[in-house]
């Protein structure tokens, strides 16, 4: 298999990370979920950073983010899926 | 042009057992670097220290920044930590200079317990040029004895590991600190002693890191430790939240969005089986025998590997995304990162490239024991990135204001 553009810890996880550099809008990557070594495809609607989370699915204002299977957040707008997840969209319930 | 021999993490394994050169001190630690040390009692000392080790090539001052009008428990663990760097088998011998005699003899007293050769000299009465002048010779003579000390062949139980991550992004859970939490699942079960830390950034995984204690005990006293910081000193000095703080602007630039992202990473660390046994003050030595421990420190780099230092651990190992630069004066560092434009735009600063866990080339275990295998090179002499860079960050922690 060709190298991923997005990993995912866990099946249960709405928001992958982009592993390569570079990424434009519109490119369908392949995501691999590394719990299982699964992979789906999944078109990228924006340019995103490496290292930076892209939505799996569409995310409604105060949903939870689930990364590595855990509550990591809650979303502060609306998110499609395929779209950049990061301070602009993404908070921690904490504080 | 002569071709450059390479000597990085992807390099072939020339080791076909767990057994490196090191250096047994008079009580029994073994050492993995053979450091004469000229250690500030005080910040007004550093000049006099630095003096000494220009004077005298090889040995290594440690300059920093307090020593003055501390009390209570700062002051206890400003003490902790200088003893404790003194202390550590990195070092042959020591040479302390402080401004007074009092305190220089508290610190020397407290490394003397080891056995190892320590002489401190107080400036005040004296000047710095006679200090220089007597502590020079002092230094001279440990240098020279230090250099015909033998290294013997240690197994692999006789090292302490720390590790810390530092400018974390998400390529830290992915790839480097589940690498070190691969070695940890590996050496533990071999007799090494690990631990890590980082109070402030666990927040986020609390319940996670509570469960991996070895009991309820162990457990309890760790989340007292946590919610102190928690209530303490988040509660009572935070402006806003601690966004832009935890996670950090580099954190935020490499994708990290909360303290709880932050945190699952982070605790990738500690692998899918080991457990801590005790949990550590802030440079206390473990007493529990061996196995991985938990230290109450700062989630600052240079802070936490000084205090992990200063508690008697001889190799650190530091996973970097966004690529955190930091060395020790007496300890290696060795950096891991998965990031791949890291690695490619700040080859120098890393040691062990695992990326390939990212371009699914590199499994998890196979990155484990690339790590593993320079962990036993870098105790049996090569040195770190950080060492070659010249990197000595010495941070002292400080729990509050001076008197």
């Amino acid at each position: 298999m060709a190298a991923p553009q997005l990993l995912v810890h866990e099946k249960k996880d709405t928001v992958g990370v982009v592993v390569v550099e570079g990424l434009k809008a519109g490119t369908t990557m392949t995501c691999v979920i590394t719990a299982d070594n699964s992979s789906f495809r999944l078109t990228a609607k924006m340019d995103v950073p490496i290292g930076h989370k892209i939505a799996l699915t569409d995310i409604k204002t105060g949903d939870t983010v689930w990364k590595y299977g855990h509550d990591i957040g809650k979303a502060v707008a609306d998110i499609k899926k395929g779209e950049h997840v990061h301070v602009h969209n993404l908070k921690t319930k904490r504080w | 042009m002569a071709k450059t021999p390479k000597s990085n993490g992807n390099g072939k394994s020339r080791r076909s057992n767990m057994r490196f050169s090191g250096w047994r001190r008079e009580n029994g630690r073994v050492g993995v670097r053979n450091h004469v040390l000229v250690l500030p009692l005080d910040d007004l000392s550093n000049a006099a220290c630095e003096s000494v080790a220009n004077n005298i090539k090889g040995t290594l001052a440690i300059p920093h920044a307090y020593g003055r009008l501390q009390f209570g428990e700062d002051l206890e663990t400003f003490f902790r930590t200088l003893i404790g760097t003194g202390a550590n088998p990195n070092v042959a011998a020591c040479v302390v200079i402080g401004i007074e005699d009092g305190w220089t003899k508290r610190v020397v007293d407290g490394i003397k317990k080891t056995g190892k050769p320590v002489t401190g000299f107080g400036i005040e009465g004296t000047g710095d040029i006679m200090t220089v002048a007597k502590a020079s010779r002092a230094a001279k003579d440990y240098l020279q004895w230090a250099s015909e000390l033998k290294q013997e062949e240690c197994d692999i139980s006789d090292l302490w590991v720390s590790t810390k991550c530092g400018e974390s992004d998400t390529t830290t859970g992915l790839a480097s600190c589940p690498t070190v939490g691969n070695m940890y699942d590996k050496l533990i079960p071999k007799g090494i002693y690990g631990v890590f830390g980082e109070t402030s950034e666990i927040t986020g995984g609390e319940h996670l890191a509570k469960a991996r204690a070895i009991d309820a005990k162990v457990g309890e006293k760790w989340f007292k430790v946590w919610k102190s910081y928690q209530d303490d000193v988040i509660e009572a000095h935070k402006t806003d939240d601690l966004s832009d703080s935890q996670p950090t602007k580099g954190n935020i630039a490499g994708g990290l969005t909360t303290i709880e992202e932050k945190a699952l990473g982070n605790l990738e660390k500690i692998g899918r089986k080991c457990r801590y046994i005790d949990v550590l003050a802030p440079a206390e030595a473990p007493k529990k025998g061996p196995g991985l421990y938990y230290m109450d420190t700062s989630s600052a780099a240079a802070e936490c590997v000084t205090l992990m230092a200063a508690a008697g651990y001889a190799v650190h190992t530091f996973p970097t995304g966004q690529g955190n630069i930091i060395g020790n004066p007496i300890v290696p560092v060795i950096k891991i990162s998965g990031n791949p434009r890291t690695v490619r735009t700040m080859s120098e600063h890393i040691d062990v490239d695992v990326s390939g866990i990212l371009r699914r080339d590199m499994t998890i275990p196979e990155a484990g024991d690339a790590l593993i295998d320079m962990v036993m090179r870098t105790a049996d002499g090569r040195l770190t990135a950080a060492e070659a860079l010249g990197h000595r960050e010495y941070s002292l922690t400080k729990l509050y204001r001076s008197a």
